[in-house]
């Protein structure tokens, strides 16, 4: 990958960052509450792909490398899954009383 | 030193240069392991001298040696040191280290820099941990929790969670370098399915390491946020949520109880084959539980919540999955007995440890499931049973396995036999004091005893008497290997390369081994645990020629 390129990735990140803040400033809770902070997440996952596949040369690398990248983001998936479930169900009750 | 026959010495990793600076700049996996075990050694040390302080307090009901505040010190010390500097990195950094590249063929780890770098990390969090405990400590218990962590403790919360943070790269870089080296450094003929038990037991902890130990890295700065930018994550009264910081712990902090067992596992599994001399029961079953027990490990910290305000539902998820988890590790505990079955078992030190970890893990495994339980732990939780059932996986788990490994492969690291004497003396000690420490404390949390108070009702002192002074038989059977094993080093028999007549690749190099492990490549034709009768391994005929030279 060429100098050009990089600086191609480099410009995505900026334009994602000034979008993270532009976001920001718009209250998007007519959408349903709590898109704002959906959006940044969005915006952030687009950023770190770029930095992994291009900066961390996962693209450009075997197979294994791919298996643990994808790896660990499902142990972060299962991360937020189980913690959601406990946050999710909070309210409920036991068992509907 | 082995000398050979025509009596100059054979050059080998610890002859092979005696300056400081041929250790501190050395890319020998040897020599990091045994620089290693010197600091793990130190930190066991002050870590059990805290322990001592705890059980001299816990001596009388009143708070009378100790005040209470420097009490919750005291344990905090104790868990942080023992847990971070001595239980995660002992077996993997001292034993692994050693014994990982020697067991597969390979002439050192893939990444011997990374190796240096990871002891040196070690070394920096350490100290700078001790440093914290020495300013004045910190009393929230190792775990940390918030809301008293971030907003009440006048402590050196954040300079001891800094050391935990410096010190959690040097077990990635580890775990990195294992997985690493296993994929890529195994001489020809070494398949995956005959690589001996312990090697797959280090690389499912490396595989937990590393995909853990960053999330306690994360939470470490979150907390340092809220502390210092007042930034609310885990604080209520500015938006936080105190249990979120439970699940970002326990995410990491339960599958570490498997960072920390795990390889000992892998040592019992070696102990187990190689002094009944027989092929292990199950082979599969037993690598292939280990990775189960990685990935499962990720999927139960619930249960360190259930009275904590955390959903009743994902309580039931938790406490389900807890129930599943013991299964890998009962499919280990029947294959280890399976293979006791009929075997030829000897019971030299090593193996006296082995059948010691199989007692006492079992008892620490099954009483998991009590505090698994949903319905039980409630009038369980944050009593003595708790501190009970973690000591019986912890200390009757890795800390017995540790001792078995080290005693087991101490004429391969130092090329000196140690008094066998002393050695039985010391594993029957340790596990009878052991036991003595510890089983009282089941009755005292099952009768309501609550954990890290420095003070208790006048009724429980008989067994708490009881504890202390099984802590103190339990003590000199810890600090008796030090003084037959140092005593070893100088006045030791020479061990010749393979003592045990074992089949194994670490036993087909000169102890102690060369720089480069082995003088040829081992090309490997023979499957793990093999002892056929062509093994040329048969114990009675090597006896009977050792008799027939006298
Ligand atoms: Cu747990």
């Amino acid at each position: 990958m060429n100098i050009p390129r990089y600086l191609g990735v480099f410009a995505v990140l900026v334009v994602g960052t000034i979008l993270t803040y532009y976001a920001a400033t718009v209250d998007l809770d007519f959408i349903f509450p709590g898109a704002n902070t959906l959006v940044a997440l969005l915006i952030a996952f687009t950023k770190m792909t770029c930095v992994m596949l291009f900066f961390m040369h996962v693209y450009w690398s075997p197979r294994l490398i791919w298996l643990s990248a994808v790896a660990s983001f499902f142990w972060l998936a299962i991360m937020f899954a189980y913690t959601m479930q406990d946050y999710l169900t909070r309210d409920i009750g036991v068992f509907m009383q | 030193m082995t000398a050979d026959y025509s009596g100059t010495q054979k050059l080998n990793y610890l002859n092979n240069g005696f300056t400081l600076k041929s250790w501190l700049l050395t890319k020998d996996h040897k020599r990091i392991a045994i620089m290693y075990l010197i600091t793990i050694s130190l930190f066991f040390l002050a870590g059990g001298i805290f322990a001592a302080t705890i059980r001299l307090e816990m001596l009388t009901p009143a708070s009378d040696l100790l005040q209470t505040g420097t009490y919750n010190k005291v344990f905090t010390a104790h868990g942080i040191l023992m847990i971070f500097f001595f239980l995660i990195p002992s077996i993997p950094a001292v034993l692994g280290n050693f014994l990982l590249p020697i067991m597969i063929g390979a002439k050192d780890l893939a990444l011997p820099r990374i190796n240096l770098l990871s002891l040196y990390i070690y070394w920096i969090g350490g100290l700078f941990t001790v440093w914290a405990l020495l300013q004045g400590g910190v009393d929230t218990g190792w775990t940390f929790y918030t809301p008293y962590s971030t907003t009440f403790s006048n402590t050196y919360v954040m300079a001891v969670g800094l050391g935990i943070f410096i010190n959690g790269f040097s077990s990635i870089l580890t775990g990195l370098n294992f997985i690493v080296t296993v994929h890529t450094m195994r001489a020809p003929g070494m398949t995956w399915f005959r690589l001996p038990l312990f090697v797959w037991a280090q690389y499912a902890t490396s595989l937990v390491m590393i995909l853990g130990t960053p999330v306690i890295a994360i939470t470490v700065l979150l907390l340092a946020i809220e502390r210092f930018a007042q930034v609310g994550i885990f604080d209520p009264a500015i938006g936080g949520d105190p249990i979120l910081f439970q699940h970002m712990f326990w995410f990491y902090s339960h599958p570490a109880v498997y960072i920390m067992v795990l390889p000992g596992m892998g040592v019992i599994s070696e102990l187990i084959s190689n002094f009944s001399r027989k092929k292990i029961f199950g082979y599969e079953f037993i690598a292939f539980s280990s990775i189960a027990i990685a990935v499962f490990g990720f999927l139960v910290w619930g249960h360190h919540m259930f009275v904590s305000g955390q959903s009743i539902y994902a309580g039931l998820v938790f406490s389900f999955l807890t129930m599943v988890v013991a299964v890998p590790s009962a499919i280990k505990m029947f294959n280890w007995t399976a293979t006791l079955y009929k075997g030829s078992i000897s019971f030299d030190t090593p193996m006296l440890y082995g059948l010691g970890f199989m007692g006492l893990f079992l008892i620490g495994g099954l009483t998991g499931l009590f505090l698994g339980a949903m319905g039980l732990v409630v009038h369980l939780t944050d009593t003595y049973f708790v501190v009970a059932h973690f000591h019986y996986v912890m200390v009757g788990g890795q800390v017995v396995a540790y001792l078995g490994g080290i005693h087991y492969w101490w004429p391969k690291m130092t090329g000196k036999m140690y008094s066998e004497f002393w050695g039985k003396i010391s594993a029957m000690l340790v596990f009878i004091g052991f036991n003595l420490t510890f089983f009282p404390q089941f009755i005292l949390g099952y009768l309501g005893m609550p954990r890290r108070y420095a003070s208790y009702p006048e009724e429980m002192q008989v067994l708490n008497i009881f504890s202390s002074a099984g802590a103190s038989v339990l003590g000199v059977g810890m600090i008796m290997p030090l003084i037959y094993l140092g005593h070893s080093l100088i006045y030791g028999k020479p061990a010749g390369d393979n003592p045990w007549l074992l089949p194994g690749l670490e036993w087909r190099t000169s102890s102690p081994p060369p720089t480069e492990n082995f003088e040829v490549m081992p090309v490997v034709t023979w499957e793990a645990y093999e002892f056929g009768e062509d093994s040329g391994l048969d114990l009675e005929a090597a006896r009977a020629r050792e008799a027939a030279k006298v």
